[in-house]
């Protein structure tokens, strides 16, 4: 019977021999052949526009640009540094059950990410106009304009300010990590120190590597900045450069290109860190 | 109080907000004893247990472990409330078993073991993870040392959770319905390891809804109800013929 069914209907059903003809994308070649010939105008402006690329090849690797770059380094780990420690103490604060701790966090982060880091540069540069000495009475005092530097200047700017951006992506990793984790811990005796630092931290870098990856690199550009109080980093020298020989957009392509090699070997960093700190968990791609 | 009592709590009460989790609860389980607490969902049973590590602090009455009274020093008349670092010490000798297995999920398990001996009692590395590797070896997990949690089962996370439970050298583990969350064919082995351990001589409070468990491996049953112990007595004679109607309806009900 059910024989007799399939056999009567078999010449509609026999398709598998038929050829396939995929469907064609007509829109997507159109839209990709507009992006090509924009983006192609955009390469021959610049190879005809009146760029002096023997400028920046001369200039990639003059000394006052590396040592521009070297510069720049130093202040994206110094206020990064900064910011990450401020950070993790700010939401240890937040979350501990001590209101005068949690009140004093939560209007450090109103504060410092009230105003723009540029405005705090400005402040800490200047503040020997309105504290001519700073010190403890007694014990030590310096000249304020001695110890603000434009280096240390760029550094309290830049890393206060980071410390009330990286506090909040602290504070939501130690939020993400389950409360029986916290339990079992104290269920083996740590005491809360031993805790965060074993236990409670380790986990809560997974989910704090990519915001804190991304504000690193963010750091990175913010550093340009300082130049704006007379620190020597690369935009600054780049500056410097191109008000001696005019050369003004070959010396920022300069700068733009060293810029763009320090994020490229971040981003790079930032993976091999996300894995370590992946370690026993599953791989979320799995699951999407 | 005798000597061979290990736990003694006396009038327990916890409150959340209003609600009264613990009402003058009170228990005694003696050193080498298996205490199994049963009751209704939201009568107090983890509250109680919770009570006894200080993951909970109690509102009123006492709880002594091994003559020790949990979370207070009396001075006198007075109880002061000790320090963090005191806590942190009489949490040592009383491990716990959580329902949701609770494992580093950042370190294997033979890590799990190590890091409570290594970072809590300074134990030199070599001799914690030799002493690991006996206890997983107890647990009948000796090939998994270094398999992450997420590489495990529930019943495997479970046993190594007991394992490291077992590596502080406690006087007594809590149990917190440790087979509540596992597949059914995985609860036997978690079952196994406790029997075992219970067999070894270690004294255990166990919250569980495993009926059959309680009848075969524990001296002790309490019920437990609203936050009072509603019958405590020994395991037969509480689930075989209970004195409160409560008892023997819950008993009923679960066997339905």
């Amino acid at each position: 019977m059910v024989m007799e069914v399939s056999q009567v209907a078999d010449q509609r059903y026999e398709i598998a021999h038929l050829k396939l003809v995929p469907k064609r994308h007509v829109g997507r070649m159109v839209a990709a052949a507009v992006v090509l010939a924009l983006l192609a105008g955009l390469v021959r402006a610049f190879a005809m526009g009146q760029i002096e690329w023997n400028y920046v090849a001369e200039f990639l690797f003059a000394p006052a640009i590396l040592q521009g770059l070297y510069n720049t380094l130093i202040m994206t780990f110094a206020a990064m540094a900064l910011g990450i420690i401020l950070g993790v103490l700010i939401a240890i604060m937040r979350i501990s059950g001590n209101p005068v701790l949690s009140s004093i966090a939560v209007g450090y982060v109103w504060v410092f990410r009230g105003a723009p880091a540029l405005l705090q540069l400005l402040l800490w540069f200047n503040l020997a106009l309105i504290f001519p000495t700073i010190g403890i009475p007694g014990l030590f005092e310096f000249r304020t304009v001695d110890v603000m530097t434009p280096f240390v200047a760029a550094m309290l700017g830049l890393g206060i300010s980071q410390g009330a951006y990286t506090s909040e992506v602290v504070r939501s990793g130690l939020l993400s990590v389950d409360s029986g984790q916290y339990e079992a811990a104290r269920t083996i005796g740590m005491t809360q120190m031993k805790m965060l630092r074993r236990i409670v931290l380790p986990q809560a870098m997974r989910v704090m590597v990519p915001p804190i990856g991304n504000e690193v690199i963010g750091m990175v550009k913010l550093t340009s900045l300082a130049s704006v109080i007379q620190y020597s980093e690369i935009l600054h020298n780049a500056q410097i450069i191109y008000f001696a020989n005019t050369r003004v957009l070959e010396l920022l392509l300069v700068a733009s290109f060293w810029y763009l090699v320090v994020v490229s070997v971040l981003s790079i960093g930032q993976h091999y860190i996300e894995r370590y700190f992946g370690r026993g968990a599953k791989s979320i791609r799995a699951t999407i | 109080m005798s000597n061979d009592i290990l736990v003694k709590a006396v009038e327990v009460t916890k409150n959340f907000g209003s609600f009264r989790a613990l009402d003058a609860a009170s228990l005694e389980v003696k050193k080498g004893e298996v205490c199994c607490i049963i009751g209704p969902s939201g009568s107090g049973k983890s509250t109680f247990l919770r009570c006894i590590n200080l993951l909970e602090r109690m509102d009123g009455g006492a709880i002594w472990v091994n003559g020790e009274l949990i979370g207070y020093r009396r001075d006198g008349d007075h109880l002061h409330e000790i320090s963090d670092a005191e806590i942190s010490r009489q949490r040592r000798r009383i491990g716990m078993v959580f329902q949701r297995f609770n494992l580093f999920p950042h370190m294997t398990a033979l890590e799990n073991i190590i890091e409570g001996p290594v970072q809590v009692l300074n134990e030199p590395m070599a001799e914690a993870r030799d002493r690991a590797m006996a206890l997983l070896d107890r647990v009948g997990l000796a090939d998994k040392a270094g398999h992450y949690p997420s590489e495990l089962s529930g019943g495997q996370q479970q046993r190594v959770a007991i394992a490291r439970a077992l590596g502080m050298r406690p006087d007594l583990i809590l149990f917190d319905e440790p087979t509540s969350a596992l597949d059914p064919e995985l609860v036997q082995e978690v079952l196994d390891v406790m029997k075992d351990l219970a067999s070894s001589g270690m004294t255990m409070i166990v919250v569980t809804h495993e009926l059959g468990f309680a009848r075969n491996v524990a001296n002790t049953v309490a019920f437990m109800e609203a936050g009072k112990m509603e019958e405590v007595g020994p395991a037969s004679q509480v689930l075989s013929m209970p004195k409160s109607t409560r008892t023997a309806e819950f008993i009923k009900a679960v066997h339905n």
